[in-house]
């Protein structure tokens, strides 16, 4: 037996030590003699991404803020969909954290998983439609700003084309996309989309040469549905205009930023952490608005005419008193189909499901 | 003056095994002045990294889940290196043999056979071994350099498998999100420490270990394999086939690395999605290197590949360290370790360059 061999051996011994004296402890989690809750987060981006992740971090910060001494946040970033980020759950629920949002559509299942082995921790999971008694669910209606966007952009654009930076063809971009065109049609009708799917939610490169791509094709107006500032600031270099995501993009494009569809947890998530405090959490499912304040709109642009900012005031005023709807029937689809009657609104069943384009938008949903 | 580097005419054996171990050392002196300038208690910080992970049976199969990917791929490629064959590739192998495994997971879906799962361990084989056949036909044929092909067809691999779930796979009932359905029982590795997701692809693993040890020491493809990577010209003089062990190196690594991919989709993962390993195929590069290319030393290196991953984990929720302290530490190790293997061979020589002597006797 060679020398190499003996040294492995060694090695080997050592480790089936440590194992099964380690074993012998159990589980050394660090008891929580703190009194404080504990609340956890997990990110899909890094918080500095300026869009997604960053918004949601904004909203752990307010929980700091509204609940000081009484709370302890604590949260992990850039966490893979996969295994990974069942270890990472996994982990904050048993290193004694007691409410743990989750903050990507990827982390449904485990989520739920994970859920299921602990069942004295509240989870939240973000975009997804998977609950359970311990698990709830909470999303925006973002496409009540896509909406406001959308009049915006149907007004400002010269080129008549709108150019679309979107992630993965699941409903709930479809139902941004959708949302979009049917307001910015509502005032110009000769307003068409052209779309770039991405496959990623946050790759500032592939965003920046989507957003290329869609300007070299006669886009003037730039939409997105990823997380970095990069399309804010091609836009900007290329003297178009563009629509931030998720939070206000205005320092990554001043002159190109027309305002952006921000996404505040912060309301939501202070207000869960409360109730898990008082022990009046429950699981369900939120989808929150204008109205409730989820979503709000950044500062629009100084460039744009006072009518047009009239109109989009209106219209966001409207849809949180009711008397205007992103989805006001007739819609049609893109073979001319009526899918909603004059008169009517698409139900949230619909709009949870929307896997078609309506009239306006070019080209075909990835199969 | 100039500074040179001169090679040392007697290298020890003891500090080529020895110099993974220092490397170690140097990143845990390193990872203690970091922490200080973090603004954390460095001694709390490497415990909450190194120690907390796996301070419990909890800790200690999530290790093993982490590392078992790493060690099999890097077990392979360990294979190829010392034969100086260079397969770069292993991400796109395993992803190809993800796909074959789990394919067959969605093409009897409904079955309810115990033989499913061992036919998927097969397919992601063969899926791995056709897709490291390409750069081996190449380089044996045309002497292509077999690094860039497998490099290259790693991105073929990854733009398979993204039109696969995004059209024929995609779930029916999963809202047009790109993945595929969850398998069934029957197509999803047993885990055999139970509350865990330790499954028995780590068993797998450490048989790989053993086999490939026992293989490298004993068989004549383990020899004919060193005396290629290290003397070219003395193999083809004692007539071994080269491409014969070309082939073999390919399709071992190739092998092991599309198994790992079906152990990922068959395990933890359970489904086929768009991101099927983050990065497994590159990291066992590093493992292979800091297991000095020896299956044990692989073990070792790949449960501590895992560890920093963990210990990142650990970092982020308990001292909320920044995610980027992981790539970090992993950065220094493979630094330290390369810096370390320079010390070992060569000499640091301050002035002009010595005088050659020239030395009587049989040279080495």
């Amino acid at each position: 037996m060679n020398k190499s061999s003996l040294i492995g051996i060694g090695l080997a011994v050592v480790l089936i030590i440590a194992l099964l004296s380690s074993v012998g402890q159990g589980p050394s989690e660090k008891a929580k003699d703190d009194g404080k809750l504990s609340v956890g987060f997990v990110y899909v981006g890094p918080i500095g991404d300026h869009g997604w992740t960053y918004e949601h971090n904004e909203g752990r910060l307010a929980i700091e803020k509204a609940l000081g001494e009484k709370v302890k946040t604590t949260y992990v970033e850039k966490v893979p969909y996969g295994p990974d980020s069942e270890r990472v759950i996994g982990k904050l629920a048993s290193s004694g954290t007691d409410l743990i949002f989750t903050t990507s559509f990827g982390y449904m299942d485990p989520t739920i998983k994970v859920a299921k082995k602990y069942p004295n921790v509240k989870f939240e999971h973000a975009t997804g439609y998977k609950r359970s008694d311990n698990t709830a669910t909470y999303s925006g209606r973002f496409y009540e700003g896509r909406h406001v966007a959308g009049l915006i952009a149907g007004k400002m654009t010269k080129t008549n084309t709108i150019g679309y930076v979107a992630s993965f063809p699941i409903p709930e971009v479809i139902r941004g996309i959708n949302a979009t065109i049917l307001a910015a049609r509502s005032v110009n009708p000769d307003v068409k989309i052209k779309v770039i799917w991405v496959s990623s939610w946050f790759d500032p490169g592939k965003e920046a040469d989507a957003a290329k791509a869609l300007i070299d094709q006669g886009a003037d107006v730039l939409f997105q549905h990823t997380d970095s500032p990069a399309p804010v600031q091609v836009a900007e270099k290329r003297g178009i205009w563009a629509l931030g995501q998720a939070s206000d993009m205005r320092q990554f494009g001043p002159k190109a930023h027309l305002t952006a569809i921000i996404d505040d947890w912060a309301p939501y998530y202070v207000a869960r952490t409360k109730a898990v405090m008082n022990k009046t959490w429950t699981s369900g499912d939120t989808w929150g608005g204008f109205k409730s304040g989820m979503v709000r709109m950044a500062p629009y642009n100084k460039a744009i005419p006072a009518d047009v900012v009239a109109l989009a005031e209106k219209a966001r005023k409207g849809i949180i008193d009711g008397s205007v709807h992103a989805f006001q029937g007739p819609i049609k689809d893109q073979a001319g189909k009526v899918v909603v009657k004059a008169g009517e609104r698409a139900s949230d069943k619909m709009l949870l499901g929307m896997n078609f384009y309506v009239e306006g938008v070019d080209g075909s949903i990835p199969k | 003056m100039a500074i040179r580097l001169e090679p040392r005419g007697e290298v020890s054996q003891g500090m080529i095994y020895g110099s993974p171990l220092v490397a170690v050392a140097a990143t845990l002196v390193s990872g203690l002045v970091l922490f200080a300038i973090l603004g954390v208690s460095p001694l709390d910080a490497l415990f909450t990294f190194f120690i907390s992970p796996v301070s419990s049976l909890d800790g200690w199969t999530e290790l093993f889940v982490k590392a078992t990917p790493l060690v099999l791929i890097a077990v392979g490629l360990s294979f190829g290196f010392q034969a100086n064959v260079w397969n770069i590739g292993a991400e796109g192998q395993l992803t190809i043999g993800a796909l074959a495994g789990g394919g067959l997971a969605l093409l009897f879906f409904e079955a309810e056979s115990v033989l499913l799962l061992p036919a998927m361990m097969i397919a992601g084989i063969l899926g791995g071994m056709a897709w490291a056949a390409i750069p081996a036909f190449l380089k044996t044929k045309y002497n292509t350099n077999e690094i860039l092909t497998s490099l290259m067809l790693v991105y073929v691999g990854l733009l398979v498998l993204s039109w696969l779930i995004h059209g024929p796979w995609k779930s029916p009932d999963g809202m047009n999100f790109p993945e595929s359905r969850l398998f069934h029982d029957q197509a999803t590795l047993p885990v055999f420490v139970s509350e865990t997701r330790l499954h028995i692809g780590w068993l797998i693993a450490l048989a790989v270990v053993l086999t490939s040890w026992i293989v490298m020491a004993r068989h004549i493809i383990g020899f004919q394999v060193k005396v290629i990577g290290m003397a070219p010209m003395a193999a083809r003089f004692a007539g071994f086939n080269e491409n014969k062990v070309i082939w073999i190196a390919l399709m071992i690594s190739g092998g092991l690395a599309g198994f790992a991919g079906m152990i990922e989709v068959s395990g933890p993962i359970g489904k086929i999605q768009p991101m099927i390993s983050p990065g497994y195929g590159f990291t066992a590069i590093i493992v292979a290197f800091l297991g000095r290319l020896h299956p044990v030393g692989v073990l070792f290196a790949g449960m501590l590949m895992a560890l920093t991953y963990l210990g990142g984990d650990a970092a982020q929720i308990e001292l909320n360290l920044p995610n980027a302290v992981t790539g970090v530490f992993q950065g220094m190790l493979l630094f330290y370790l390369l810096a370390s293997d320079v010390l070992v061979k060569y000499q640091i020589r301050l002035g002009p360059s010595a005088p050659i002597v020239f030395k009587a006797g049989p040279s080495k």
